[in-house]
């Protein structure tokens, strides 16, 4: 059974720096059932890290634990080197305004037009007249790649893909640290998944983003992101690049690396080597 | 005005307009250009766009200590006005992040959204919501039939397997709308029997009639008030939760599934419930007549000493087979109009929550309002016929 790599553990300490998000000895349970059992987990800043997991083994539990959606028996989670639990309110309100999530369905409010959805984070932490809010609302949607008449749209009058994007565009209005990502790809088309990649790469090379994205895109994880967790027997079964993905011998990760989809992906992407991220 | 988080221990960002020594103008921006720190430079920053100079302008971006893309978009449109005026604009000085992000943002100013503007004279704007209100009701109407007549005629579209009410559905529902409503049902109209009998008693002892309480309460709550509250009661109880349910289904296309499938939603969701209502109604009538007269000879005992012999006997003198008769008659009306109407509302819900929520306050105002007018109905009606 594959274990953690070992040798970096003592790098991985959640003082260290580049240390954005540290996740130590996390236990989540639901009554007698254990969902997470002492997990451990890093994230780098400036990096993507893509979470695969079977389903049900726990990788929305674990999202919304470290947003703290669902409360944990035990364990710490260092979110910018702070441990939320312990901080004051206004530095957990410092510390919210620097996350930013993108849910699976969008949760796009579906009373607020598109532009009022994203200006909600911006009235409720920043002084800003409105025209700069509309300027920098109109801003953000066209980061996104939405036509600028998306603005005054309700979310029901939004395509899947477009909802997508708006609820990308919310989950950036304050320019966060970190953004969450839970299925980003999901139903969308391989032309719109593919574009929506290179969207997260590109605002990860500008603004210098951290992304934690869970996601089953076997393209978007050979594509975009650096580093790969999978989360498998209620912890993180093995993390690291590509490479040590495809040397796991761990069952579920050969059959999900290796398997016939995921063969067909890397051939087109040539070499396993020649993956960007790396 | 909430607290917004503090910035005290970053620099806000700000912005000087100074010119060198080769008289180039040059503006030099410094501190934190991220979203929190950029209230303060707002005023600076306008009266910079607004300034008319000619010639080479320099941007030094070198001070800046932290910059996000509110920050750059700033930055970006001084840039973009200036140059807009025909001035040679550089920007120095900036770290790499900046020069990225300034880049990235659009050069030619923002793409807005096409301004729809209300094009309709002020005539249009006064009588278009009144017409368009007058064609609703007519379209409220012509549903609440359709519904009436999907709902007789079951839930099969293509006339499958027989009528297609579901007796499991119908008992589910007479639970939920029937049964667990007694408690409820029983202490209101307990309660409600006890004041009219309290007040009643008290009025009529000046003529020193007190034992004809017993005939108002027993006329009054078993011709009227017995049928109408509970009705009102269940209008709000059930009427709204109908809607809810059908609405929610309708903003998730559970309704488009079922229609798919072949099968006639209003049949499969509306027919049992209004099955159920119609049933259930009757019997909490029933309910709230027997809670109401126990009530009032409770009051009555107690403030006229009214034995429960007398007040049974009394009772039996004053009211007749018409009192209770066309209180009943009216309770499966008015239930079929509760039905119906929380229905059309559900069906009408749209994608928003905020529609449910209108939807759901409508079929509630609209089933009370429908109820109390079918009571005043029948009560002309009644009185033509002398029941």
């Amino acid at each position: 059974m594959a274990v953690q790599d070992d040798t970096t553990a003592d790098e991985k300490h959640p003082d260290d720096d580049r240390v954005i998000l540290s996740v130590r000895d996390l236990t989540v349970s639901f009554g007698t059932k254990t969902v997470l059992d002492h997990l451990d987990l890093d994230v780098y800043r400036g990096e993507i890290l893509g979470f695969v997991g079977a389903s049900g083994t726990g990788k929305s539990v674990l999202m919304r634990t470290v947003l703290r959606l669902v409360p944990h028996s035990s364990g710490s989670i260092h979110i910018l080197g702070v441990d939320y639990e312990k901080a004051d309110v206004k530095t957990r309100m410092a510390l919210d305004m620097r996350m930013g999530v993108l849910f699976q369905h969008g949760a796009l409010f579906s009373s607020l037009t598109v532009k009022e959805n994203i200006q909600l984070p911006m009235r409720e932490y920043l002084d800003l007249p409105q025209s700069l809010m509309d300027e920098l609302a109109y801003l953000k949607i066209d980061m996104v790649g939405l036509a600028a008449d998306a603005a005054d749209k309700y979310p029901s009058e939004l395509s899947g893909g477009m909802i997508k994007r708006a609820a990308l565009a919310r989950a950036l209005a304050l320019d966060p640290d970190l953004v969450f990502l839970d299925e980003p790809t999901s139903g969308l088309d391989p032309i719109g998944a593919a574009e929506f990649d290179m969207l997260i790469a590109r605002l990860r090379d500008t603004l210098g983003l951290t992304v934690y994205m869970v996601t089953h895109d076997l393209d978007s994880l050979f594509s975009v992101c650096d580093r790969i967790a999978v989360l498998g027997q209620k912890r993180v079964l093995v993390e690291g690049t590509l490479d040590d993905m495809l040397a796991c011998d761990d069952a579920w990760v050969q059959s999900y690396f290796r398997g016939k989809r995921a063969r067909s992906v890397t051939t087109d992407y040539g070499d396993a080597n020649a993956v960007p991220g790396k | 005005m909430q607290a917004k988080p503090k910035t005290a221990d970053e620099q806000a960002a700000t912005l000087e307009m100074t010119s060198t020594a080769d008289s180039v103008e040059r503006f030099v921006l410094a501190g934190d250009w991220r979203n929190r720190g950029i209230s303060q430079v707002l005023n600076d920053l306008m009266a910079a766009e607004q300034k008319q100079g000619q010639g080479k302008l320099e941007i030094d971006a070198s001070s800046i200590e932290a910059v996000d893309t509110s920050g750059a978009w700033l930055i970006r449109r001084l840039i973009n006005g200036k140059q807009a005026e025909g001035r040679d604009v550089e920007l120095i000085g900036a770290s790499k992040t900046l020069s990225d992000l300034v880049d990235v943002l659009p050069e030619g100013g923002l793409k807005r959204p096409s301004a729809d503007k209300d094009q309709r004279t002020l005539f249009q704007r006064i009588f278009e919501p009144a017409g368009k209100a007058v064609w609703s009701l007519g379209q409220d109407a012509l549903a609440g039939l359709h519904i009436l007549g999907s709902a007789v005629g079951g839930a099969q579209l293509k006339g499958g397997r027989g009528a297609g009410v579901s007796p499991a559905s119908v008992v589910t529902h007479i639970d939920r709308m029937g049964v667990r409503a007694v408690p409820i049902i029983v202490l209101m109209s307990f309660l409600i029997g006890a004041i009219i009998a309290q007040q009643g008693a008290f009025q009529l002892r000046y003529f020193g009639a007190e034992l004809f309480v017993v005939d108002l309460v027993g006329i009054l709550q078993l011709r009227e008030i017995g049928v109408l509250l509970t009705a009102i009661m269940i209008a709000g109880r059930s009427g709204s939760a109908i809607t809810a349910e059908i609405g929610s289904m309708k903003m998730r296309e559970e309704i488009d599934a079922l229609t798919v499938i072949g099968l006639n939603p209003v049949g499969v969701l509306v027919f049992p419930r209004l099955v159920a209502l119609t049933i259930a109604l009757p019997l909490l009538t029933i309910i709230a007549n027997f809670s109401a007269l126990y009530g009032a000879a409770i009051v009555t005992f107690i403030y006229s000493g009214i034995t429960f012999q007398t007040f049974l006997s009394r009772l039996h003198e004053a009211v007749d087979y018409s009192s209770v008769a066309s209180g009943m008659i009216k309770a499966p009306f008015m239930a079929l109009a509760i039905g119906i109407v929380s229905a059309v509302e559900g069906m009408k819900v749209g994608g928003s929550a905020e529609s449910l929520g209108t939807h759901v306050t409508a079929s509630v105002v609209k089933s009370i309002f429908v109820v109390i007018l079918m009571d005043a109905l029948f009560a002309i009606f009644y009185s033509a016929i002398d029941f």
